[in-house]
């Protein structure tokens, strides 16, 4: 039983040398292990900051409130340790890391995770079916990190991350914009077998009700001006997909 | 004269015509062509004379040895020849006073020929372990009409060293020539390639600079025939106090051309400096040149020093494509925090990281053995800078 927590969090986006702004304006928000939370807002309402605010992102400075991990602060963690503590996040933008080989990035993360090295056959099994199941070329695994991949590539990979790691907590930004229908089916059915063992909270950041079809979330919130403005149940997704945010944005400002 | 060239003259002169362009076009094989450099000269303006030993003002003393191992398949021919070798010098102009200087004083030269048709089995290596002193030197690499080859020059040893390697690429030859400086932490190698590249041949060019006190390297293209095509691809790893200086010069002096420069380092330490100077000439007349360079440099530590100046000389409208880019700068935090984001702790992060800056280039080199031996390389000295 994990239990994640954020109180009372604000945060600016660092824009240059003395220029930084406030996006995050108070966000709360618990995720217990086993439940899955929507988040939905519009454009530019901070989302995304929430989520890179929480891995660490270079960019972003936290300037009030916690994240806690079963009681453990994570703001004072480094981001590699965040990460290790349990801590996934699928970006909207996967990075590029050229030269570094997926194969090589995947066993280093999963050795620093799991705290020590698979054993190489092993490993190679077990990232090869994980492929298989998100229906990734194995040809992939040679490839840079990222690299020139597709918008959904990226998202597999993201996902493929998802499994081989096993986080305690995943936040999934965007995962399924800019995936086909298939693809759409595929990510959703690898997210459903990471939280099968009901040990992973999910915050899954999305602007479409699609893949809520096939990731049901327990909860769903209306986040608007950098907080959580409403938070309801499942049937919240489609109030939203009929009425928009309109409401919220004004409540907002 | 109305377009610069590589090409040799009968009569050369020096430095004293009215250049052309401010391009070091121009040269002699007669180092008394060429005043001593006092340091503010635009060729010299980079390079720490006083770390040259004496090979840029006649007081060198050419009293080294070079242990020279040379592994050569079937359909390679190796030769060791005199001064009045005409082959010698074929491909270009001394462009400074120390090639000057290495081209009046050598005693014997080296010819690689590799004949016509001829598909290596394996790449030819030349091992050269420099055993002290101060030495000039000519190679000549003659790559036959539709030949195809790789040759490595493996450089390591300690001395002070200056030079030349000429290189032809035949009609529709092809040519990989890894050039990799791997001296002691002493050693000083002043050296210029001349490649003259054919109607459809391929001249491939890899660079690895990591060792020495003093390496400064001066790649030339110049071409013979449409079709050609040149890429010269550098890479250095530069440490305290060491100076690795590249100067490419690529001249589109033949239409419908094809060359690529892309140099890339890393820099690390005090007064590590890393200089690259990359000259492109497009000749008065030529249409469909392609042409495009590149130069990025990574500054692991704030002390050290980089020099990064693209040159573009157009004389023609008919350009099919040219255009530079340099960067230099730390490393990227936004890879970092991806990497690190999953769990990978900063410092080996960073490993994979510089490593992956690296890969990319080492990846063009054509045979895994040799890619490996060389990422092994600049494994060890990267180990030396963590
Ligand atoms: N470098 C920056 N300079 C100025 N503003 C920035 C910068 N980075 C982010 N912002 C602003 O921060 C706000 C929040 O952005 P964020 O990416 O968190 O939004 P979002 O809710 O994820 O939006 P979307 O639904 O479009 O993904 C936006 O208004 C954005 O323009
Ligand atoms: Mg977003």
């Amino acid at each position: 039983m994990t239990k994640f927590e954020i109180r009372g969090l604000r945060a600016d986006v660092l824009i240059g040398e003395d220029e930084r702004q406030e996006i995050l304006k108070g966000v709360d928000l618990t995720i217990n292990s086993g439940e899955t939370h929507a988040i939905m807002g519009p454009n530019g309402s901070g989302k995304s900051t929430l989520a890179y605010a929480i891995a660490g992102h270079p960019r972003y400075e936290i300037t009030e409130g916690e994240v806690l991990l079963d009681g453990e602060n994570i703001l004072e963690m480094s981001v590699d340790e965040r990460a290790r503590a349990g801590v996934f996040l699928a970006m909207q933008y996967p990075v590029e890391v050229p030269g570094v080989s997926m194969s090589n990035f995947l066993r280093s993360s999963v050795t620093a995770v799991r705290g020590e090295a698979p054993k190489l056959r092993q490993f190679s099994k077990e990232l090869q079916g994980a492929m298989k199941d998100l229906a990734i070329d194995p040809a992939f695994a040679a490839r840079g990190v990222n690299e020139g991949f597709s918008g959904g590539e990226k998202k597999r990979h993201e996902i493929l991350q998802l499994e081989l790691l096993k986080p305690k907590v995943a936040i999934l930004d965007e995962t399924d914009s800019g995936l086909d229908v298939d693809a759409l089916k595929v990510v959703s059915e690898g997210v459903n077998r990471a939280k099968a063992g009901g040990e992973m909270g999910v915050m899954l950041i999305t602007h479409y009700t699609r893949i809520l079809n096939y990731v049901k979330p327990d909860f769903v919130h209306v986040f608007a001006g950098g907080r959580v403005a409403e938070s309801g149940g499942p049937e919240l997704a489609d109030v939203l997909e009929s009425e928009g945010y309109e409401r919220f944005v004004k409540a907002g400002a | 004269m109305t377009s610069p060239s590589t090409e040799p003259r009968a009569h050369s002169h020096g430095l004293g015509g009215i250049p052309f362009s401010k391009l070091a076009t121009h040269g002699s094989f007669d180092v008394n062509d060429f005043p001593v450099p006092a340091g503010r000269e635009e060729e010299w303006r980079f390079t720490p004379l006083r770390r040259l030993r004496g090979l840029h003002d006649g007081t060198a003393v050419a009293d080294g040895t070079d242990k020279v191992d040379i592994d050569a398949p079937a359909g390679v021919t190796v030769e060791t020849v005199g001064r009045d070798d005409e082959r010698i010098g074929a491909a270009g102009f001394p462009a400074d006073r120390v090639t000057a200087q290495a081209h009046t004083s050598f005693e014997k030269a080296t010819v690689v020929t590799v004949a016509q048709g001829a598909a290596l089995e394996r790449p030819v290596t030349i091992h050269r372990q420099a055993q002290g002193g101060t030495r000039y030197d000519q190679f000549v690499i003659d790559v036959k009409p539709l030949a195809e080859a790789i040759v490595v020059l493996n450089q390591t040893g300690t001395g002070v060293r200056a030079g030349s390697v000429d290189i032809h690429v035949a009609e529709g030859a092809r040519l990989t020539l890894v050039s990799v400086q791997d001296w002691d932490r002493d050693a000083v190698d002043v050296s210029q390639h001349n490649a003259q590249v054919a109607k459809d041949a391929t001249f491939k060019s890899i660079v690895i600079t990591l060792g020495g006190d003093l390496v400064r390297l001066s790649p030339k293209v110049a071409y013979k025939g449409r079709g050609a095509n040149a890429e010269l691809h550098g890479l250095y790893f530069t440490g305290d106090g060491q100076h690795h200086e590249h100067r490419s010069l690529i001249d589109h002096n033949m239409s419908n051309t094809r060359s690529r420069v892309e140099y890339k380092g890393a820099l690390s330490g005090k007064d590590a400096h890393g200089v690259w100077i990359g000259d492109v000439i497009i000749g008065e007349g030529t249409t469909g040149t392609d042409s495009y360079e590149h130069n990025r440099n990574l500054q692991l530590t704030d002390d050290t020093r980089v020099d990064s100046v693209p040159n573009l000389e157009i004389f023609t409208g008919e350009v099919e494509g040219a255009g530079h880019a340099a960067a230099s700068g730390r490393l990227d935090d936004i890879h970092l925090f991806y990497l690190r984001s999953r769990g990978i702790p900063e410092e080996e992060a960073r490993r994979l990281v510089i490593r992956g800056y690296f890969l990319e280039l080492v990846n063009r080199i054509p045979v895994e053995e040799l890619r490996e031996e060389i990422m092994a390389k600049v494994e060890s000295k990267l180990a030396e800078h963590e």
